[in-house]
């Protein structure tokens, strides 16, 4: 298949700092694609590498084939990217700021799908309206789109919802969606995880400026073995054995956290043997969140990022 | 081309949208000089013959707002914009270096040439001032104006916060436009300060400028010319080579 985005070996150093470590990743086309990582981990420099922003120290990024150095035309007209800043021109109102980006990419008369995504992103009371007046919500908006204004295949989001509230994420996500079904490749950075197991079918972590993870959520949560057990008994009393395994304690509830699902079976035994009914039972899979810190937060891969860099 | 002529309307949007500011307070500002020195120095004597220090003044100073002006744009635009950050629409553009130089630069000599013709048209209905060669007049104020743009986008580029830009324009650019002849005649000074004088390219300019006026000047206007476009080809190649390797816009 096609690749949306292709990067090769990528380093990036600021001075003594190794931003970027060596990265390859390969998005293709149609994946709704996540950059997670905690701050200070490379998200933003790699999306600025992949956007033209910033200049790679060694390695190469291809955008729909394109290499963002030596075709640089070519491979920003493929791409959309929305800043992370709530960055504006205060000389403009919102038509005027989408009407000139549309011109920076040599599109003369896009009025007709101008006018469409100012519907489609509730713009259109505020189309005349001076950016510096405009909420930070609907800063957000204009931004989103500018990014579409020359209909790019590859959507790139650098936090798009910080800072946003409810109503407006959802709206930004179900445009964002609809994108994405209409054939537009979307890569995004959040810190919001829920929404990256709603959305995206692939995520990449960061860490320190190396890829410690990438795979489809579904595997990432599978590969993380803990699960976790909510029991409700009766005697309310956890038989002696199984006291180191609780995690949490809410009313009446004890949540267990097992090394897998083997570890059922003991637990099960060492009630049958303390004679404790079981009222209720339910086994808690790990979500994205889990696994995050599971893989980020591991001393192990702390240490080898660390000696790599 | 949609690009270039895009970012081009932008830069002129831009200035246009607060005219009061970028286009009216100029000329209001070199009117009163005009106003001032031309009460103060009346008795002055004249610097070419037959013509009145008043008279001789005038194209100075309109050459001096053209200047100024066009420095003013690309300059005080380029760091707005990075100082907001929202230079990244430009960056995130296919906009080429060589398009991005020619919009800011064309954009600077359009905004000091309405400076310029605003001041002389006020002028000419309370001074008796005929202009010789229109051709000269105006090569002079274009080439004038767009070596001006392009060392505003160096400064825009090279300055980090506002108060280094004021220092470059306090301490490099009004220096020598006040030092390069517009209130005076060359041939007034002292040597050592006549051949000084002959180092500061806004010597030429405002020189050469002055002779479409009257057909009379300090030296040739053809030598003027000729320095004051081997200055801007220097100052565009090092505008252009800045630009193309991303100098403190593209980390």
């Amino acid at each position: 298949m096609a690749l949306a985005i292709e990067v090769k070996q990528l380093h990036k150093r600021f001075g003594a700092l190794h931003a970027l470590c060596g990265i390859d990743l390969e998005i293709e086309v149609g994946e709704f694609f996540a950059l997670l990582g905690p701050n200070g981990a490379g998200k933003t420099t790699l999306i600025n590498i992949i956007a033209g922003l910033t200049l790679a120290t060694s390695g190469s990024v291809t955008v729909m084939g394109h290499d963002v150095v030596s075709h640089y035309r070519q491979a920003r007209r493929t791409l959309g990217v929305v800043p992370q800043e709530l960055v504006y021109d205060p000389f403009f109102t919102v038509r005027e700021t989408l009407t000139i980006q549309s011109g920076y990419y040599g599109l003369k008369s896009n009025q007709a799908w101008i006018e469409e995504i100012l519907h489609q992103l509730d713009l259109v009371s505020k189309a005349d309206v001076n950016m510096r007046a405009l909420s930070g919500g609907m800063k957000r908006r204009v931004l989103v789109a500018q990014s579409l204004v020359h209909k790019p295949p590859v959507i790139v989001l650098d936090e798009p919802t910080a800072g946003v509230d409810v109503e407006l994420r959802q709206g930004l996500w179900r445009f964002i969606r609809q994108l994405n079904r209409d054939g537009h490749t979307v890569v995004l950075t959040t810190h919001y995880l829920d929404e990256a197991e709603a959305l995206c079918n692939r995520v990449a972590m960061l860490k320190q400026g190396h890829i410690v993870a990438l795979d489809s959520i579904r595997n990432l949560i599978s590969s993380v073995s803990t699960c976790s057990l909510r029991l409700r008994l009766s005697p309310d009393i956890l038989p002696s054995t199984l006291q180191p395994l609780i995690s949490e304690r809410e009313d009446g509830f004890y949540i267990l956290t097992l090394n897998g699902y083997s570890q059922m079976e003991d637990v099960l035994v060492a009630l049958r043997l303390a004679k404790t009914r079981i009222l209720e039972m339910e086994i808690l899979q790990p979500n994205l969140e889990e696994v995050f810190v599971t893989i980020t937060g591991s001393s192990g891969i702390g240490r080898t990022a660390a000696l790599a860099t | 081309m949609t690009g270039f002529l895009t970012l081009l309307y932008k830069e002129l949007l831009r200035f246009w949208k607060v005219g009061f500011q970028t286009v009216f307070a100029p000329m209001v500002s070199t009117l009163l000089y005009l106003m001032i020195f031309s009460q103060v120095l009346e008795a002055h004597a004249e610097a070419f013959p037959g013509v009145a220090y008043t008279v001789f003044l005038i194209p100075g100073l309109v050459m001096m707002a053209v200047l100024q002006n066009a420095f003013a744009n690309s300059s005080s635009s380029l760091i707005q914009s990075k100082i907001t950050g929202n230079l990244v629409f430009v960056l995130l553009s296919p906009l080429s270096y060589r398009e991005i130089f020619f919009a800011y630069v064309l954009a600077s000599v359009i905004r000091g040439l309405a400076v310029g013709l605003g001041v002389y048209l006020v002028t000419v209905s309370f001074f008796d001032i005929a202009v010789a060669s229109f051709p000269w007049v105006f090569l002079f104020a274009f080439i004038g104006s767009a070596l001006l743009g392009a060392i505003g986008i160096i400064a825009g580029i090279w300055a980090d916060k506002f108060d280094q830009l004021a220092a470059f324009q306090n301490f490099v650019i009004l220096p020598l436009t006040f030092l390069s002849g517009v209130f005076y005649s060359l041939h007034s000074l002292p040597p050592f300060w006549q051949q000084l004088s002959h180092l500061n390219p806004f010597f030429y300019m405002i020189d050469g400028f002055r002779y479409g006026f009257f057909n009379a000047s300090d030296i040739s206007p053809y030598i003027s010319l000729g320095i004051v476009a081997a200055c801007f080809v220097a100052v565009s190649w090092v505008t252009l080579r800045m630009l193309k390797s991303g100098y403190k816009i593209r980390h």
